[in-house]
């Protein structure tokens, strides 16, 4: 076994693990809902960056497969509540992989003639279409409402009902785990290379033998079986689907997730996956303002780490192998990080405080433990230009003694 | 009368009211090595277009080996067994050097768009592709992504993806271009080894790897061929001499 092997061994063996082993660190409901929906996320990310990172087809609709393979769960689901099918809940998902794919097979006929900007119109087209069947059709999507079902149905085979989050945890994990090794697997074969060199250089595709169309066209079918699947998962966490998941703003979420982890990177969509879904469920509980918070992260990263987050760990731990890296770049590794945590304190106090000024909102202060800061008056300002004077100037200082940069 | 490998038939080419080709016919006998050669602007690489369906004909017929290339798309004239190199390096940037020739050598292969078997399992297609690697001077460079490479290095690779799979008709657009002397004559000795019962047509601007390589030599001015014939042929013919070859045969006699 070749060294390169054994780690990959390890990184699967350790990811399954750490999939395993989350349920017993993670104490409350709350916890594991979030992490299902993470992993939901991480699979829904992956198919999408099998379009944007792997073929460089940038599509602005790829919703349309997942939240149509929710719908073809919810419903088989619904049959399975009335007795009218008999199908495993833990095989459903599958559905909505394959009315994923379907639905892939069928559009992205379409949509593949093209590539680039053409397709990107094409795929943002074809969105808004779908949205607006699933307003005309409300026998089958339930208008506004959506559609919703049980999943603690059917026979239950060895127990297990998926009555609880944590068995919905773990039904999400398996999916996951089987979705991310099929599509890395993926990645490692001549059918993933032609899709690198689609993306590279189209028109050398043709003059090497192939149909450019038809290997987009392929990518995308399998991309909408993999999004289709985190569809029906979705469906089966929620127990509703609704237009919503159809939408613009699903097809938005991924690609920023995707975006913001890195599409260069395998694991790129899988830590914009979490990243983002954090932000989603864990921030917004604290602030409403996360979404502003969200655009403010994606600016930086858009500007500053245009690799996502994925280039910076690459490009941190390449500068950190070589010998006696560490004792060199800690102290600017040290100054930047402290650097960064001002200037978020800083955007955050500055954010919070204007929210509050100006939704007029009853919870006027601000409160950390003890310390009260009043929006009106000008001290939170006071602070907040403080820290990022504070921030700027570390930046500085951490650009003067070097290394850091080797690390950007 | 033997078939010849590639056949144009009055193959002409305009934009709008200019006329870039007007009226080629040609024929490139089996395993013959053809060179064109012409001023610039002749319309060389525009005939490259033509012949493999990287620009739509205005009029006329392209054969390969007998069969009409009318209405084929550029992938379906590769798996007929024409290959091509391009004028401007035109590789898979960020792939590396040894995956751009696995890229190559994919369908010839056999390979298909195969999502079920793993790259690194595939032994005989990567000993070809580490094989055309060694051919070409690339063999440390495998790893290294193609964009990365020096330019040199590039028109190597594009030789290599042209030449990889063992096409039967092999169109090189200046394979030398911009090459030492010593990457050229590397150059050409690798064309001269692959091209042994094959066809080989290229464009060249070096006067001395055309007339090292070429059994045969056309000209090609204004987007009409003046004359074909042996290196020897069009040496001597005055109206070559004078619309283009002048000083450079002078040279080469000299």
């Amino acid at each position: 076994m070749t060294p390169s092997h054994r780690d990959l061994l390890l990184g699967w063996l350790g990811f399954a693990l750490a999939l395993a082993l989350l349920p017993l660190a993670l104490q409350s409901d709350f916890a594991l809902s979030v992490a299902s929906k993470i992993g939901i996320a991480i699979v829904f990310a992956l198919s999408y960056n099998m379009l944007l990172g792997q073929g460089g087809m940038l599509s602005f609709g790829h919703a349309v497969y997942s939240g149509l393979g929710g719908y073809f769960t919810i419903h088989v689901l619904a049959a399975v509540n009335d007795g009218r099918v008999d199908l495993p809940v833990s095989l459903l998902p599958l559905v909505g992989g394959l009315a994923g794919m379907g639905f892939a097979v069928l559009l992205g006929w379409v949509s593949t003639r093209r590539a680039g900007t053409t397709f990107a119109m094409i795929s943002l087209g074809i969105g808004e279409l779908v949205t607006a069947c699933v307003l005309m059709v409300p026998a089958f999507f339930g208008g506004e409402a959506g559609i919703s079902a049980n999943r603690v149905t059917g026979s239950a085979w060895l127990g297990i009902d998926f009555a609880s989050q944590t068995q919905m945890y773990y039904l999400i994990a398996a999916w996951a785990l089987v979705c991310v090794a099929a599509m890395h697997y993926l990645t490692r074969t001549p059918f993933g290379r032609l899709a690198n060199a689609v993306r590279d250089n189209p028109e050398r595709v043709a003059f090497v033998g192939y149909s450019t169309r038809l290997v987009r066209y392929q990518l995308m079918v399998l991309a909408g079986l993999f999004a289709g699947i985190s569809g029906g998962l979705a469906a089966l966490n929620n127990e509703i689907v609704t237009i919503e998941t159809v939408g613009a703003h699903a097809s938005g979420l991924v690609l920023l997730m995707v975006f913001i982890g890195g599409m260069g990177y395998f694991t790129g969509p899988i830590i914009g996956a979490i990243v983002v879904t954090l932000l989603q469920t864990v921030v917004s509980t604290y602030t409403h303002a996360w979404l502003f918070y969200f655009g403010l992260l994606f600016l930086v990263m858009v500007l500053f780490a245009p690799g996502g987050f994925a280039s910076l760990l690459a490009g941190g731990s390449a500068t950190l192998r070589a010998p006696g890296a560490l004792q060199r770049t800690l102290p600017s590794l040290l100054l930047g990080l402290v650097a960064l945590a001002s200037l978020l304190a800083a955007s955050v106090l500055a954010v919070e405080s204007a929210y509050r000024l100006w939704s007029g909102s009853a919870k006027a202060t601000l409160a950390w433990g003890t310390l009260q800061l009043d929006p009106a008056s000008a001290s939170p300002w006071l602070v907040a230009a403080v820290l990022t004077a504070l921030g700027a100037a570390l930046l500085v200082a951490c650009g003067r003694i070097g290394p850091a940069k080797e690390l950007a | 009368m033997t078939q010849a490998a590639i056949e144009l038939r009055g193959v002409t080419k305009s934009y709008g009211a200019t006329r870039i080709i007007r009226g080629v016919d040609l024929k490139i006998e089996r395993g013959e090595r053809h060179a064109l050669i012409g001023p610039n602007g002749a319309g060389k690489s525009t005939l490259f277009n033509l012949i493999s369906a990287r620009t739509p004909l205005s009029s006329g017929e392209v054969l390969l080996n007998g069969t009409s290339l009318r209405g084929l798309a550029p992938h379906q004239i590769c798996r007929l067994g024409l290959s091509r190199s391009f004028q401007i390096t035109n590789v898979f940037p960020r792939l590396s050097a040894r995956e751009n020739l696995a890229c190559a050598l994919f369908w010839a292969g056999g390979h298909g768009h195969a999502f079920w078997r793993r790259l690194s399992r595939m032994k005989p297609l990567l000993q070809r592709a580490d094989e055309v690697l060694h051919d070409i001077g690339l063999a440390e460079r495998a790893q290294v992504s193609a964009g990365a490479l020096a330019y040199a290095e590039q028109r190597a690779l594009e030789i290599g993806m042209t030449i990889a799979a063992g096409a039967e008709v092999i169109l090189l657009d200046e394979p030398t271009a911009g090459m030492s002397r010593s990457e050229t004559a590397r150059a050409e000795a690798l064309i001269r080894k692959v091209s042994v019962g094959r066809t080989l047509v290229m464009v060249e601007h070096d006067m001395s790897v055309v007339f090292e390589l070429a059994d045969r030599i056309s000209v090609l001015v204004h987007g009409e061929v003046v004359a074909t014939g042996t290196p020897a042929t069009i040496r001597a013919n005055p109206q070559v001499q004078e619309a283009y070859l002048g000083k450079v045969v002078e040279a080469t006699h000299a």
